[in-house]
This record gives structure tokens, C-alpha cells and sequence, in this order.
């Protein structure tokens, strides 16, 4: 049980840390249809992390909510992947990264639709209709900008080198990932397999090693989640169980 | 108030053609399709709801709203189930509610599923314009004011406006 709550608890991280840096382009995006398709990514992710909190609330039956388990719980009890919280750089950084990870979760719920949890399968099977809609755009602008203009290949191949050390330990599990029902190392081949295929028309070359920085999903995390956490935990944590 | 004895399911469901969407006001919960279930016991009724969108911020209100409205049709114990599966697809939005959205200016979702693929750079859809009715428009962005919408354009009458994107 323990580890089905912690499981629950590293999607549901994954998702609203991710969904939190994006929400940072909000009013700043490169163009405005961009900031709406950024900020509207942004929504679906925190509201899969509301169906997971909800869940792991009612798992935990200790009087803990969604609100609780997303803003009163410390930074070593975060169990998202470190990929998530990297800063939100310039817009190749945050392409390529939502690209990496919308291809991760697009074969993790796939995976997952099918788990013998219906509830994580049930989330799973609604989210997954709207990842395949974040893969799509995220591919199309990795290609684009790859096989853009100079400007746009520099920034994508600056932003390889930032990203590709992260990427590794979404396929290192977490001592509560061993009982998910996850078979890792197929979503590692559909993942590599699909990055390959994309950086291939974006005429970019996947690195082959390196992406070794870990730590995340065990609660080891890197100075961007203490601002991250300070950001979205403050008011809550100043005045608690504040509402409007 | 009403005093109620017992009220039918039947008759709930008609109560809920009352409650709108906040984002779409033209268009009731069931019109969406997203009311599954509706169970009545005396003065209990238990309503199940799917949402739409996964952030939807929308759902929420919608539960107040439908909540509100059997309270004040005299029921006194009013529980909102919310389902995730099956998952919500706007092939159960009724024909009415697809009438509805084009008379409002909002293109209706297309009935076969298109959009939700992998495909890239795929063609635009062909999106009926709900003013000119010209199928020549072209997609301004896939993305739109709402989760449920994206941004096109009319080529003929030069209209921008949003469509209900099929999902």
C-alpha cells in the first residue's frame, strides 16, 4: 500500500512541478498562440496531478487532501523526476523538455491505462488523449526548430546538452516504482525509439551517453525545487488553509 | 421550497438541462454528455459526472452549480460522484448541443475522431465555418481560450473563431 501512495504521489509530482514551470510563460510566450498552447499544456498537467493528489489523499485515509499532499509536503518528500524542475530556460529548453517528457508519459499511460489499479488506469486513459495532443505539438516544434535557421539549431542543440544529463533516471525506478506493474525497459525502447525518430527529421543526433543525474524520485533534489516549493507553497504555508 | 416525496430520475434529469457550462453558457451538462449517472432515493440523489477536459477548471463550478440546483428543488442530501472511465469524448455532445454551439459562433467538434493521433504536421481538419458555413478555414493555432477549443479561421468571410475540437 505504501508503495502504491508513493507511486501515486511521483506522478502526481511529475506532473504538477512540470505543470508549474510552464505556467511560467503565462503573458510571456514568443507569440500568443504559443503562450496559450504552453499555459493550456500547463492545466492539463496540474489537472492530472489533481486526480493523482485526489487519489493518494483518499489512499493515505489520514485526513490529507489534494491541496495538503501539493503544498505542505517538504522538498525531500517530492518524488518527481529532476527533468521537471530544471528552470524553464529559453523556448528550445522548454520544447525539448516537454517533448522528452510528453513522449515519456505518452508510453507510461499507455502502459498504464492497462494497470491493475483501475483508478490509476482510469486517470491514465483520460490524460492520455491529451498527452498524445502535447506529443504532437512538442514534435512538430522540435523539428521546426532543428531544421529551422541558425538562431533556432543553436538554441536546440544548447538545449540538448542542458537536457540529455536528466533524462536518464525517468527509467531508474524508484524502490516504489518496482511493484507498478511498469515495465520500464519497454517504455526506455518506445522512448528512445520515438526521440530517435523526431530528432531524425529535425536533422539533430541523439547523444549516446551521459544522461546519468539522479536523484529526483528518491527525494534528492536540485536547488531549482526550494524555489520552486517557496513560489507555490508560500501563501498556503503563511496562511494556512487559506481559500478564495 | 418544494416538499418532495419522491422525485424521479426521470425528473432530475430534466433539472439538469438547467445547469449550463460557465465557459460555454449555451450549452446544458447534457448537452455535453458528461452526466453519466443519476440515482434518487426520497430526498437523496446521487449524480455522477465524467469531466471533460482533465484541467478542466470548469468542473468544479459545474458540481456547485448542478449541487445548488436539486438543493433548491427540494432535495436535501445531494452527492456529485465524479468518473474517470470510461473517458469523456465529444462524440456524446447531443446533436441540440452541437446546434447550439454553431448558433453561438463556436464551430462544432467533428464526429470521427481526427485530432486525437500522433501524425504530424497532419492536415487541417475540414472545420465548417459557423458563420458562412464555408469549409474553406484554415487552424490559427491548436490551442485555444479553453481546454476544449482550438483557433481557426474562415478563408471565405475572414472570420476568426474557435472550434469545439473533437477528443
Amino acid at each position: 500500500m505504501n508503495d502504491l501512495i508513493d507511486y501515486t504521489l511521483h506522478l502526481a509530482d511529475n506532473a504538477l512541478i512540470l505543470g508549474h514551470r510552464n505556467s511560467e510563460w503565462c503573458g510571456h510566450g514568443p507569440v500568443l498562440e504559443q503562450d496559450i498552447a504552453i499555459t493550456n499544456i500547463s492545466l492539463d498537467l496540474i489537472g492530472q496531478a489533481r486526480n493523482f493528489y485526489q487519489y493518494a489523499a483518499t489512499l493515505k485515509a489520514d485526513g490529507s487532501t489534494e491541496d495538503s499532499l501539493a503544498y505542505l509536503r517538504d522538498e525531500t518528500e517530492f518524488k518527481n523526476s529532476l527533468l521537471v524542475e530544471l528552470p524553464k530556460g529559453d523556448w528550445a529548453v522548454t520544447i525539448l523538455r516537454q517533448f522528452f517528457f510528453s513522449t515519456y508519459q505518452y508510453f507510461l499511460y499507455q502502459q498504464l491505462q492497462n494497470n491493475k489499479d483501475p483508478q490509476l488506469a482510469a486517470i491514465a486513459a483520460k490524460a492520455l488523449k491529451e498527452v498524445t495532443y502535447h506529443l504532437r505539438w512538442s514534435s512538430e516544434w522540435v523539428i521546426r526548430l532543428g531544421d529551422g535557421t541558425e538562431e533556432s539549431r543553436n538554441r536546440i542543440l544548447k538545449a540538448i546538452d542542458e537536457l540529455w544529463p536528466y533524462t536518464g533516471e525517468l527509467f531508474q525506478p524508484g524502490d516504489y516504482e518496482k511493484q507498478s506493474g511498469i515495465t520500464l525497459s519497454l517504455l526506455k525502447n518506445e522512448w528512445e525509439k520515438k526521440v530517435k525518430e523526431i530528432f531524425e527529421e529535425a536533422t539533430l543526433t541523439v547523444p549516446e551517453t551521459g544522461n546519468i543525474q539522479t536523484g529526483g524520485k528518491q527525494g534528492k533534489h536540485s536547488k531549482h525545487l526550494t524555489a520552486i516549493l517557496a513560489e507555490l507553497q508560500l501563501l498556503q504555508r503563511t496562511h494556512p488553509g487559506a481559500e478564495w | 421550497m418544494t416538499a418532495i416525496t419522491n422525485i424521479s430520475a426521470k425528473e432530475v434529469w430534466k433539472l439538469l438541462e438547467k445547469v449550463t457550462d460557465p465557459e460555454v453558457p449555451v450549452l446544458s451538462v447534457i448537452d455535453l454528455g458528461i452526466i453519466r449517472d443519476v440515482k434518487t432515493n426520497r430526498e437523496e440523489v446521487e449524480v455522477t459526472i465524467t469531466p471533460t477536459y482533465t484541467g478542466c477548471p470548469a468542473m468544479d463550478v459545474i458540481s456547485i452549480t448542478i449541487k445548488m440546483e436539486l438543493l433548491s428543488n427540494g432535495f436535501k442530501n445531494v452527492t456529485i460522484k465524479q468518473v474517470l472511465s470510461p473517458a469523456w469524448t465529444t462524440d456524446w455532445m447531443s446533436e441540440a448541443g452541437k446546434q447550439k454551439l454553431k448558433e453561438y459562433g463556436i464551430a462544432p467538434p467533428n464526429t470521427k475522431q481526427q485530432v486525437c493521433r500522433d501524425e504530424l504536421f497532419a492536415p487541417d481538419e475540414a472545420v465548417q465555418c459557423p458563420h458562412c458555413n464555408s469549409y474553406h478555414t484554415h487552424r490559427i493555432s491548436e490551442f485555444g481560450s479553453t481546454a476544449c477549443k482550438a483557433l481557426h479561421q474562415c478563408d471565405d468571410c475572414q472570420e476568426p473563431f474557435d472550434y469545439f475540437k473533437c477528443h
